[in-house]
């Protein structure tokens, strides 16, 4: 099990990515834009954050690079989920720092999958 | 706490914040034009788009999220500035959000959209898009999918060499080992890559590579998948190893059926939606904390009260058990109120609508026309606000066809070439006010009576003041255009706006002077579970009356009352003869101290109300107090009685009934209706 902070813009796919990550047994708090994400992260720590990237008041990249710039988040995995597939945005998301890009729609055995990858397993 | 919800009620969730996105690209595209382009309101639609069409695609409405992607890549065109907002991208943007809309509404009732309209609004964006094909995206990738499940053994030798950054992107190539080690067999054998120093190591920066050899029922994209986000920032060589022949059978039917399943998924999705529409209403947490604050008041007021129950501490503390119950009234009235509140909704929503319309209507009609509204965030409730807003499209119809005037002929009348429209919203006593006024050319009272005489409606010869002929555009079958358009003049219109607006408790009121322009006033009641009422005593029993509904009491004596054939009792009212009845007789209560010999003196008390723009008079036998009262369904709870619009509790615990007025003028109207034949003929 691990915590992961959602960040999307729309409620339903909030709730989705949610339910998603609950039923495989993770903790989940969800925020609505960046700017929320952003306080969040600095009051909690959190195993991943998984974020869309067009969003109002802080778009997903700004917030990843807002995040590795704390010593906290330097290393924690950060997944884009978005309908974003451009290789432009792609590519500034990498130079901000995201782990991966996740191309919405997800199916939720890869998205579970793709975070596994991102975890660390219990005990190692 | 678990917030988790079932499939259909995330559905109803986005389709929710969709009806949203679409208003918001509607409102977002109406204030574009094509020589102001704000970045900013671009990317607010682009954004509304984008999200759509990620929503419709997660939960499997493909044609929505084709669609949208047509009108994404515009709108990022748009946004970097390679494509200008000329008036036909705009045009073709507002075709599509309609069409979107359908679509939506479609998914959500489980019906048709438009096929042909959006084929055709589909082929006008690919037009835009010159002719590059606005392609739908495939859900899936099908490819990769497919080959990924193909069982065949191979063998691969890897290496993997990870940029000395990749700590810093929160990958690790631990996981990627781990990733690779969960496909096949593997072996891997690390070392340190070439420019590794002792010396000058960065404890967070990577300075292995490895060699990995993996043994599996893999496929050479499966691998790259895995190396997909690190590889431009590292080096990944995969090399086939020789395979085992007995190995390499691939079995086409079992990777064409898995294939197939992946994307039918989506479909099924779609099929479980539930179209109810649970009639859900948004509030904003401030209204919410409100609520949460008076219920923990209310608890401390309680306990407060709480202690006068026991004899030993407070029980003779009265001046305290008379505070504590006004704290609690005082409470509880902030409760109602704020309780009442959640339903209210701004009307702002509802206005901006109309930008749409007028844009649409103007084009069409040839006339310039600036929208004015204020007063957006007056708050209304939401039962109210649906039901306001189909007459609000006709009167604003009607003032953009009747009222305001082509360019040529403003300007004839020394008018500027613009009309203007303005809609406001404001609070006046305990009713909210709609407006709809424009600068028009006003109503033609000649021709009005002209009309009226012609139909029937106004005997020839009748003399009517000026408000009245004003307000006979709100008789039935009434209507002045000279030929029916296609946008309003069907002569249903205005009284069913009036109908409308009364069965919501509220009237309707027109100004207008020739030249100048028309004002329609819509008063309306704060909200339709609560009424100011005034109480009164016929017999033993407390009725009540909307006090919206009265327009005077007056001491009549009984001499002043007479009887007409036909029509029953009339009361003489300045010039007006109104109808009156006994709610004594009315509701067959006794009547045995009718006119007493004090009575007889002094008068009785005529109760004057309005309805509909016709007056009665209804004889009481006291007026009481005024006070709001909570409506309680006679229809839900009991049975619908003619006469009586609901009941309530009073203060003492009784129940006292609430008069229907608008329901009594009218029974009133058709008695007069039926019986005025025989009359004329007697």
């Amino acid at each position: 099990m691990a915590s992961i902070l959602a960040v999307d813009d729309s409620p339903s796919m909030r709730q989705l990515v949610s339910m998603t990550l609950r039923k495989a047994g993770h903790e989940v708090h969800s925020v609505e834009d960046g700017t929320d994400a952003l306080s969040f992260a600095k009051e909690n720590g959190v195993d991943v954050v998984l974020t869309d990237v067009h969003m109002p008041n802080m778009d997903g990249i700004t917030l990843t690079s807002e995040l590795r710039r704390l010593p906290s988040y330097r290393f924690t995995p950060i997944l884009m989920l978005t309908t974003e597939s451009a290789s432009d945005m792609k590519m500034r998301g990498k130079e901000a720092g995201a782990t991966g890009w996740i191309v919405k729609p997800f199916d939720a055995e890869a998205l579970l999958r793709i975070l596994d990858r991102v975890l660390e397993p219990k005990g190692e | 706490m678990s917030l988790d919800l079932d499939m259909a009620e995330i559905h109803a969730i986005f389709f929710e914040e969709s009806a949203e996105g679409v208003d918001v690209m509607e409102s977002g595209l109406l204030n574009l034009t094509p020589e102001t382009t704000d970045i900013e309101t671009i990317n607010n639609i682009f954004r509304a788009a984008h999200s759509m069409k990620g929503g419709a695609a997660t939960f499997g409405f493909l044609d929505i999220s084709g669609f949208t992607h047509g009108v994404e890549t515009i709108l990022d065109q748009m946004r970097s500035s390679q494509r200008d907002a000329t008036e036909e991208v705009i045009e073709v943007l507002l075709a599509s959000v309609d069409c979107i809309r359908d679509m939506l509404n479609a998914a959500q009732q489980q019906s048709e959209a438009d096929k042909a309209n959006i084929d055709s609004v589909q082929r006008r964006i690919d037009a835009l898009l010159n002719n590059e094909t606005a392609a739908v995206k495939a859900p899936v990738d099908v490819k990769k999918v497919t080959q990924s499940s193909s069982g065949a053994l191979k063998a691969w030798k890897i290496h993997y060499a990870p940029d000395g950054n990749i700590f810093k992107t929160g990958n690790e190539p631990k996981r990627l080992l781990r990733e690779l080690a969960s496909m096949g067999e593997i072996s891997v054998i690390s070392t340190l890559s070439k420019d590794a120093d002792f010396e000058s190591m960065d404890p967070e920066s990577c300075y292995t590579c490895w060699d990995i050899e993996l043994r599996g029922e893999v496929e050479k994209d499966a691998i790259l998948e895995v190396f997909e986000w690190v590889s431009n920032q590292s080096e990944v060589r995969i090399e086939a190893l020789e395979v085992m022949a007995e190995h390499i059978v691939v079995p086409i039917s079992e990777s064409a059926s898995v294939s197939e399943t992946k994307v039918a998924a989506p479909k099924q999705l779609a099929t479980q939606s539930a179209p109810k529409d649970s009639g859900s209403i948004r509030v904003s947490i401030d209204k919410i904390d409100m609520l949460l604050n008076l219920v923990g008041e209310l608890v401390i007021t309680q306990s407060m009260l709480a202690r006068f129950g026991d004899r030993d501490t407070g029980g003779n503390d009265t001046q305290g058990l008379r505070d504590g119950l006004l704290v609690l009234e005082r409470h509880t009235r902030e409760l109602q109120e704020s309780a009442m509140q959640i339903r209210m909704l701004p009307i702002g929503a509802s206005f901006s609508r109309f930008k749409r319309l007028v844009r649409d209507m103007s084009t069409k009609l040839g006339k310039k026309v600036e929208l004015q509204l204020s007063g957006e965030n007056t708050e209304l409730d939401k039962t109210v606000l649906e039901k306001m807003s189909d007459p609000l499209v006709h009167l604003v119809r009607n003032s953009l066809d009747h009222g305001i005037e082509m360019p040529a002929d403003r300007i004839a009348a020394g008018k500027p070439e613009t009309g203007i429209l303005h809609l406001s919203a404001y609070h006046e006593g305990g009713n909210i006010v709609i407006k709809v006024s424009d600068d028009g050319a006003g109503l033609n009272q000649k021709k009005i009576l002209e009309k009226a005489i012609e139909r029937g409606i106004v005997a020839p010869g009748e003399v009517l003041s000026d408000d009245q002929i004003n307000n006979l555009i709100f008789q039935p079958g009434f209507s002045t255009a000279d030929k029916v358009s296609d946008l309003s003049g069907r002569g249903v219109g205005m009284d069913v706006v009036r109908r409308n607006i009364m069965d919501l408790g509220g009237r309707v009121d027109l100004q207008s002077t020739l030249g100048k322009g028309s004002t329609l006033k819509i008063r309306l009641p704060l909200t339709l579970a609560i009424l100011d009422g005034q109480l009164v005593r016929v017999g033993d029993q407390v009725y009540i009356f909307s006090l919206l509904s009265i327009v005077e009491t007056v001491l009549v004596s009984k001499g002043q009352i007479s009887k007409v054939v036909g029509t029953g009792n009339v009361y003489r009212l300045r010039e007006d003869y109104i109808p009156v009845i006994r709610l004594r007789e009315a509701f067959d209560m006794a009547s045995e101290s009718l006119f007493s010999e004090s009575e007889e003196k002094k008068g009785e008390l005529l109760v004057v109300v309005e309805s509909d723009g016709k007056k009665m008079g209804l004889f009481v036998d006291e007026l009481l107090e005024q006070q709001q009262v909570v409506i309680k369904s006679l229809e839900e709870n009991y049975l619908p009685v003619k006469g009586l619009a609901g009941a309530t509790i009073l203060g003492d615990g009784n129940v006292a009934l609430i008069i229907d007025v608008p329901g009594l003028v009218h029974s009133m109207d058709m008695r007069q209706l039926e019986k005025t034949p025989q009359s004329s003929a007697a």
